[in-house]
């Protein structure tokens, strides 16, 4: 590499991103520096601990990404296919040799007691396959035919995902619906799909003979409007029996397919349960963990619950639960601030990618990391069920950490390269 | 650019509003709401409490009256016990057998215990003696879940003055909740007497160590080094005023009899004997049997739990007549020599107050020794009818005041709780009933001591008090010194004067002087030798049997040292027994022993066994213009044909 071509490099390199990503890597460490609960040895480098293996995972990150910007920005586009199988043949291999924790065959050891998780890479390459395809074939998800070829795109690695089973991971591919919808994918899918979450909601607070009448009410009320356009009136009346035969489908599902404890924790969600020392037990101690920090946080390792190991999976799932007592609700808002401004500039990168490829990627890892971002701290404060996926560059685990920093950082080499084609 | 475009907005738009949803969850959870930090201030603080040792009490030569004594609680988590329980069965049959206690009774206490809390210890089963103690602190590791909690009781080593110094017991949930968190379930408060007037200083300070513990239950250290801890201070001792030789000698006489005794000193007002009688074991009322035990005074006959002293309702009969010359003096309807004629009754009107005997002309020094009706109501009639007053009415209004600053019809301030009143009605009371037709003669059974009158044994020794001091008095107490500097509260030195000079005392002490040292006096069974006690017997009238038997009086004449007030319940004659009774324990008050020839009397009281008939069951229809109609008060302007019965001379 020549040194001309080096200086345009790191110009074009959102270094905006990087601080972002870097802060957030460092508060992570941080925290998880805090969570540990008694701490003999409380050197930073005890790299038997989680905190300082979580400093050679950031290491490592950094240095995986700055590897990945010195890659040639065409190889994503052209090797997508094959990342893809990669990692489709991992999550099949994880089914076959995989390990069990709790309850989900999802690890991969690869020795040194390091493990792996697929389905973290399963995220990427799913979406460099789905950028290849809409930037190759330009399709407008009008016809059933690119809606499908997309679905199964997306639903191969989730069909495996599922068979873990990792609900968690699993619920981030409908992410994906994002970027489609930029790309032409009728709003009434993301419609759809937010009428099924408000349906499905609403099958568990209301019975269903105040609920039927209401549905019949409201699609009366479209049918009649459109009276006179005969197809709208038929996907209205469509509508209606659909909605109808969905709530029952629900009720069906939810007691004959779910597993105790998930019904559990949906009833818990929604406030139909109380059962502070059960399955509510891990959000009832994040609430509190939270709560107690109020407004300025108890400070650095002097949070109790922190400390005094009262909140389970802290420095994984619950790393939040850290943040929120030791730095209270003005850290929240930096935390969150950070990652608002960081997903709303990488949809903004997005936007100037010359190359639909880049575009269509762009989305995929805003949304990614919003799915992410979304579903962790909203089941720390217990406005969504207990599903257990980490937030992003913060929690500890190096599968996690590894797949968001290669996420990120092909993206960043993406937009350094936007000018050029691909 | 296309339309899409346009569709970046929709995506960063939702980002945005989830953002918010999530911002304003966390302000609510963190800032808006403190429950979630109370919750983990719950999680991680215990407190840790020690206690400190109940105050004891001394009588007034500091004797010890209550003291303390440890017991051993068995405390259990049940969460660790059943913990425990399920990985590995522990012989409960064993634990059983080692305190005493069935398996049926075993779950009944688990599932107490379990209902009153999972998590935090509670009293399993409570009040182990020390040998159940020492075998179980052997094998205790093998039962998980339990441990021995050590505390306190109660121990009264002469078994005596149950009713003065109360008992306590383990507080309610009323109680918990009106402390405003200072008792805990499981803490002991006093509920009766002086355990419970002089709860706050008894009861000392609890003293607290906040701890820190982990998920794990295992403790982390002090909260704040110790900032806020703070040590366990014992409670206060007192000294109380009663004599526990005169005590003991009054329980005793009192044995098998219903009544009370209460003797005060008068310059100082302390109680020295405070007995009601029947009484119990205070020693009862602690330990394993204690609520059983409860349950068995409560529902005995007599109720020997009413503390009669101060809760007894009695007419003062007789012993009320001396106050009517007081007052007569002091307003100067009378002299000491101002005469009136006995033909053995006095017409009020249309009624006919019956005298035992007919003295023919009597004054005031023989008229009180003899106790005269006759005499009491002249006075009385002339008292009501002054001129200076409107009307009879306000008249009576004047001398109602007059009386109640003796301490009749309002309570003393007794350091005890449950002080009655009395009873003493204003001229309201009777306009109310009786319209405007009313005067001396109806109410004239009042000159007498009789009617719509009642005081508690302790006013009525009050009474005597007064007469002692030659015109005050000082509130009656039963706690003289509190703690180590033996205060006293302030209330309790001052003096009360009652609005009658000094020199009009004189006169009736000399009636109340022969009443019971000359051949004529209605009390020569209290006479003492050497001693010149002054005193007067009542009979008092009992709707409901035989008449009680009173005395009240003080000794010696001149620089009274005891006041004292007896009454036997339905034993008749004041003079049978409650003279001598009074007259034992000032004897051996003033003079430190009774008498040798007295013993054999002494004795002879102990034995005597006076109890009120069992209650007959009732008859369900009385016969029209029966007794039960004696009771009620007349009405209206009538002629009363209430016979008041005649006061029997002795001797």
């Amino acid at each position: 590499m020549s040194n001309q071509q080096s200086n345009r490099f790191f110009f074009n390199v959102d270094w905006i991103t990087i601080l972002i990503y870097v802060a957030l890597c460092t508060i992570g460490f941080v925290n998880i520096y805090a969570s540990i609960p008694t701490q003999s040895d409380s050197s930073v480098f005890n790299f038997s601990s989680n905190y300082g293996k979580q400093l050679i995972y950031i290491l490592a990150g950094l240095v995986l990404g700055f590897s990945i910007l010195l890659l040639e920005a065409k190889f994503f586009s052209v090797f997508s296919p094959i990342v893809y199988g990669i990692t489709v043949l991992l999550l099949i291999m994880v089914l076959i040799v995989g390990r069990k924790v709790a309850g989900n065959q999802a690890w991969i050891s690869i020795g040194g007691g390091f493990r792996l998780q697929p389905a973290e890479f399963a995220k990427f390459g799913t979406a460099l396959l789905l950028s290849r395809y809409i930037s190759s074939f330009s399709p407008k998800f009008r016809d059933f035919k690119s809606i499908l070829f997309a679905a199964l795109i997306i639903g191969t690695p989730l069909f495996f995902i599922m068979m873990q089973p990792d609900a968690g991971s699993a619920l981030v591919f409908l992410s994906f619906m994002f970027p489609m919808y930029r790309e032409g994918l009728s709003g009434y899918f993301l419609l759809i799909f937010l009428g099924m979450i408000v349906l499905f909601v609403a099958d568990f607070l209301v019975p269903m003979a105040v609920l039927i009448p209401i549905i019949l009410a409201i699609g009366g009320f479209f049918i009649y409007q459109n009276r006179r356009k005969q197809k709208v009136m038929f996907s209205a009346i469509l509508v209606t029996f659909v909605a109808i035969a969905y709530l029952f489908l629900v009720k069906v599902a939810y007691e004959k397919v779910l597993k105790p404890h998930q019904r559990t924790r949906i009833e818990l969600i929604l406030g139909l349960k109380m059962d502070p020392r059960g399955v509510g037990y891990n959000v009832i101690q994040s609430k509190i963990a939270i709560g107690s920090g109020q407004l300025t946080g108890r400070g650095f390792l002097q949070g109790t619950q922190t400390k005094y190991g009262y909140v389970p999976a802290q420095s994984t799932d619950f790393i939040f639960s850290t943040v929120g007592e030791e730095w209270g609700f003005v850290g929240c808002f930096v935390v969150i601030g950070l990652y608002l401004f960081l997903l709303l500039r990488l949809i903004n990168l997005a936007e100037r990618q010359r190359s639909t490829f880049s575009r269509v990627y762009g989305y995929c890892v805003a949304c990614i990391l919003f799915f992410h971002v979304f579903i962790n701290i909203g089941m720390a404060i217990g406005i969504v069920p207990v599903i257990g996926i980490p937030l992003p560059f913060i929690s500890y685990g190096g599968s996690s950490l590894w797949s968001f920093t290669v996420l990120l950082f092909i993206f960043l080499k993406l937009d350094s390269n936007r000018m050029g084609f691909i | 650019m296309d339309n899409l475009f346009n569709r970046k907005y929709i995506v960063q738009g939702l980002f945005i509003v989830v953002s918010l949803i999530l911002l304003g969850t966390l302000f609510y959870i963190q800032v808006a709401s403190d429950r979630y930090f109370l919750s983990a201030e719950s999680n991680v603080l215990r407190k840790i409490y020690t206690f400190p040792a109940r105050g004891i009490i001394l009588d007034r030569n500091e004797k010890v009256l209550v003291q303390n004594e440890p017991v051993y609680d068995l405390m259990i988590i049940p969460n660790d016990f059943k913990a425990a329980d399920t990985l590995k069965p522990i012989d409960t049959l064993e634990l059983c057998n080692i305190i005493g206690i069935d398996m049926i009774k075993f779950r009944k206490n688990l599932k107490k215990s379990t209902n009153q809390s999972l998590f935090q210890p509670s009293i399993f089963e409570g009040q182990l003696s020390v040998e159940i103690y020492q075998s179980l602190s052997e094998k205790l590791s093998r039962f998980p879940g339990f441990f021995v909690q050590s505390r306190t009781i109660r121990n009264y080593p002469d078994s005596i003055a149950s009713q003065f110094l109360g008992y306590i017991k383990e507080v309610s949930a009323k109680e918990i909740e009106k402390s405003e968190g200072y008792y805990r379930p499981t803490d002991y408060i006093g509920k009766s007497g002086v355990e419970k007037s002089y709860e706050t200083l008894l009861r000392g300070k609890r003293g607290v160590v906040r701890m820190l513990y982990d998920v794990h239950n295992v403790p982390k250290g002090s909260y704040a080094d110790g900032k806020f801890d703070t040590a366990a201070v014992s409670g206060e001792q007192l000294i109380s005023s009663l004599d526990i030789r005169l005590q003991k000698m009054g329980e005793e006489l009192m044995k098998n009899k219903v009544g009370s005794i209460v003797a005060i000193e008068p310059s100082t007002g302390e109680i020295l004997a405070f007995v009601s009688a029947p009484g119990y074991d205070p020693n009862e009322m602690v330990g394993r049997q204690s609520g059983n035990n409860y349950m068995k005074y409560l529902g005995a006959p007599n109720r020997p739990l009413n503390v009669r002293p101060i809760a007894g309702y009695y007419s003062p009969g007789s012993a009320f007549k001396p106050l009517d010359a007081l007052l007569g003096l002091q307003e100067g309807v009378i002299d000491p020599n101002t005469t009136f004629n006995c033909p053995g009754g006095f017409r009020a009107g249309s009624l006919w107050v019956r005298c035992e005997h007919v003295d023919g002309n009597i004054a005031l020094r023989r008229g009180l020794a003899r106790s005269c009706n006759t005499y009491a109501c002249y006075v009385f009639q002339k008292l009501i009818t002054q001129k200076k007053y409107k009307n009879q009415k306000v008249a009576y209004d004047e001398w109602q005041k007059k009386v109640r600053k003796f301490g009749i019809g309002d309570t003393l301030g007794v350091d005890l709780p449950g002080e009655r009143r009395g009873r003493l009605y204003d001229e309201a009371y009777y306009s109310g009933k009786y319209s405007k037709y009313w005067g001396y003669s109806t109410v004239i059974s009042l000159a007498i001591g009789q009617g719509e009158m009642a005081t508690t044994p302790l006013q009525m020794a009050n009474i005597m008090a007064i007469i002692a001091n030659r015109g005050y008095y000082i509130k009656p107490h039963l706690v003289k010194g509190i703690g180590t500097n033996r205060t006293i509260r302030p209330e309790y030195l001052k003096k009360n004067y009652v609005g009658v000079d000094a020199k009009h005392f004189e006169p009736v002490i000399d009636g109340m002087q022969d009443a019971v040292n000359t051949s004529w006096g209605t009390a020569i069974a209290s006479r003492i030798d050497n001693i010149i006690m002054c005193g007067k017997t009542g009979t008092v009238q009992n709707s409901h049997g035989k008449n009680h038997s009173v005395f009240i009086g003080f000794a010696p004449r001149d620089n009274p040292k005891i006041a004292i007030a007896v009454i036997v319940e339905n034993a008749g004659y004041g003079s049978t027994y409650a003279a001598p009774i009074a007259s034992f324990i000032t004897e051996k008050y003033l003079k430190d022993s009774v008498a040798v020839y007295k013993r054999a009397q002494i004795e002879w009281m102990k034995k005597q066994v006076v109890l009120p008939a069992e209650p007959k069951p009732k008859v369900v229809t009385p016969k029209p213009g029966d007794s039960a109609k004696v009771n009620t008060p007349p009405a209206g302007k009538q002629t009363i044909k209430t016979v008041i019965k005649p006061k029997p001379a002795v001797k």
